[in-house]
């Protein structure tokens, strides 16, 4: 009789024992898979500026105001023109840094003489809101050693970054943490030739 | 002069990069003596920083799993819960967070290119972990999403129990369509929606405000309305805590069926005890018991089919078909306007037959992903329903393991509770 009235019992203890392994396992071999084909660093976003198509977005769409974009200047690819396609406006008159001649809707580019005809360009990333005006104008008219990249000291390393899903060119790529910056290419090439430069 | 040489040499060496780029003047030949900069690199928070999250989040879960079972004290559940939304929400800013870390591991399954951070599978794992054991100790305090709702409660009002169980299903419609939408590369959109994101970084766009501040609001009246109505991972730790082994008990030793427990729960989460006998008439019971689950598959597949109807509109959120159907259009002569994404994409210079094939392959994932969403929301609903015909029998007031979120409140209304306090403490209650 004792053995009858527990069996059911027993069977319903059964099931929960075996449930509870089941899910016990699935969370190991979901969580083991994943870890199997981790990285051990952080993943953080980043704008590929072969793919960047300097839609604006970048400086509106940041859960930051300022956004976390900004422009980056690979000096090495630059041609210090004294005409800048980056830093002029369009049919500017004079070639000189009054604010009416700037395309940068914040004068975040400081223009410096260094020495005839050339002439350095900064950006001031505290006043850069990372619109691309000045990404368009370079790549339009100069060599294009302006691009926008995500700064890693600003940016909240979002799950889904709102940029990136605003963008329209798929430009934004996740990148091991480590690495984090897609410059570009010539200068990337630049700094791996001077080692060999100087051996020469 | 030396300088200028080095850069010449540098050309030839770089040329055929350098051509491959829009190079229209020539590098600069500085004869002052010029250094070029570089352009800085600032570095993203250091990897330590994971290290101490994963740390951390497994203290808090610790503690507070100790606070909960052993100690039974809600004034340090709350204390841990504090600590909680000021690390993981306001210092951490709320990412990543395990609620949406279910799309990162949902991802890293189906892209093969993503590599999953440890701190995602960490935060997702652990909790589940804990909750396969001891409940949802995780949702008590450790969730900052949770703990800024439970700060807000103040007055909460009961909802009647069959408007709990309809909305509780909420979660599982959310959790598919989120796992749908990670699994085809679609986006996160549990992180889209998140009401409370921009509180812990204070700033967010006016929807994001807007849908806090309705959260909030309502968090006021209904207790914890996004953990109980709309959190996707509840409905995992839902799974596991309906399975743990030592889940908070209400009375430490015997329930005295005084129900002062069930008034003191924000979540409705307290089942009362039942009749003594089964109240309906068993034969007709069981048949409609046995109809309901021949009824499972049918129900399945006419739901799989009613939601694969909806296939090519979910697909449309996906960039690669958004942005195929508005070539289409252009090249068609539909539409006389460009977007930014046709004209990147023809930037590009991909054949439009490639785009279309990667488009096409995005909406058969969707096909047959709602396919399967739709059988399994019907599933879901089919067993509540069953589930709310067996009948359980029950002797006192017990925590429902799938929607108490263990905040501990109840353990300081029971009588018999005070009872054992006081006995602890050398005073006898009852003289």
């Amino acid at each position: 009789m004792n053995i009858k009235d527990n069996k059911p019992v027993n069977r319903r203890q059964f099931i929960k024992n075996g449930l509870h392994t089941t899910a016990a396992i699935s969370i190991g071999g979901f969580a083991g898979y994943a870890i199997q084909r981790s990285s051990k660093s952080d993943m953080v976003w980043q704008i590929d500026p072969e793919k960047c198509i300097q839609c604006e977005n970048c400086a509106t769409k940041c859960v930051l105001a300022p956004s976390a974009v900004k422009c980056v200047h690979a000096y090495a690819m630059c041609g210090y023109c004294d005409l800048c396609g980056g830093y002029h406006r369009p049919g500017t008159k004079r070639l000189d840094t009054a604010a009416e001649s700037q395309l940068c809707p914040t004068g975040a580019i400081q223009r410096k003489f260094i020495e005839d005809p050339y002439f350095e360009y900064r950006i001031d990333e505290e006043l850069c809101i990372g619109c691309a005006k000045c990404v368009k104008g370079c790549g339009s008219f100069g060599n294009g050693s302006l691009f926008l990249q995500v700064r890693h000291n600003i940016c909240v390393n979002c799950n889904e970054c709102a940029i990136a899903k605003a963008c329209p060119a798929d430009a934004f790529v996740r990148v091991p943490a480590d690495n984090p910056y897609l410059f570009r290419g010539e200068f990337k090439s630049i700094q791996l030739n001077e080692g060999s430069g100087e051996e020469a | 002069m030396k300088k200028a040489i080095f850069f010449l040499l540098l050309i030839i060496q770089l040329a055929p990069v350098a051509f491959s780029q829009v190079q229209r003047f020539p590098k600069p030949d500085f004869e002052s003596g010029y250094e070029q900069p570089v352009p800085t690199q600032p570095t993203p928070r250091a990897a330590v920083w994971d290290y101490i999250d994963i740390l951390v989040l497994i203290s808090a879960m610790s503690l507070i799993t100790w606070f909960i079972l052993k100690k039974r004290s809600r004034r340090s559940v709350f204390w841990v819960m504090i600590f909680s939304l000021l690390y993981f929400g306001f210092f951490k800013k709320g990412c990543v967070c395990s609620v949406g870390s279910v799309q990162n591991m949902v991802l890293a399954l189906f892209d093969s290119a993503y590599a999953i951070p440890i701190t995602v599978v960490a935060f997702f794992s652990i909790p589940l972990i804990f909750a396969l054991f001891f409940g949802r100790t995780f949702c008590a305090g450790v969730c900052p999403l949770g703990a800024l709702q439970d700060i807000v409660g103040l007055k909460p009002l009961k909802t009647p129990a069959w408007l709990n169980q309809v909305l509780g299903i909420v979660p599982y419609i959310y959790l598919g369509l989120a796992v749908l939408f990670a699994a085809t590369g679609a986006g996160f959109i549990i992180c889209r929606y998140d009401p409370f994101v921009g509180i812990f970084r204070f700033g967010m766009n006016s929807n994001m405000f807007i849908w806090g501040v309705i959260v909030l609001g309502t968090g006021v009246f209904i207790a914890r309305p996004y953990c109980r109505f709309l959190c996707p991972y509840s409905v995992l730790l839902r799974w596991m805590s309906l399975l743990s082994r030592h889940h908070l008990t209400i009375t430490p030793t015997e329930c005295i069926n005084c129900h002062l427990c069930s008034e003191s729960c924000p979540y409705d989460a307290i089942a009362g005890p039942s009749s003594e006998k089964y109240p309906g008439n068993v034969t007709t019971e069981k048949w409609k018991l046995g109809v309901m689950i021949v009824a499972i598959p049918i129900v399945m597949l006419i739901s799989g089919w009613a939601l694969s109807q909806l296939s090519v509109a979910f697909s449309r959120s996906h960039y690669v078909v958004k942005t195929a159907e508005q070539i289409r259009l252009e090249d068609t002569g539909q539409v006389n306007y460009t977007t930014d994404a046709s004209e990147a994409f023809r930037g590009t210079g991909e054949p439009t037959t490639g785009l279309y094939a990667r488009a096409a392959k995005v909406q058969e994932q969707f096909k047959l992903g709602t396919w399967l969403l739709g059988a399994f929301l019907a599933l879901v609903i089919m067993i509540k329903i069953i589930n709310f015909y067996i009948w359980k029998h029950r002797d006192g007031y017990t925590p429902d393991k799938a929607f108490c979120v263990s905040c501990a409140r109840c353990v300081d209304y029971c009588p018999v509770e005070h009872e054992r306090l006081a006995e602890l403490k050398g005073v006898n209650l009852i003289e």
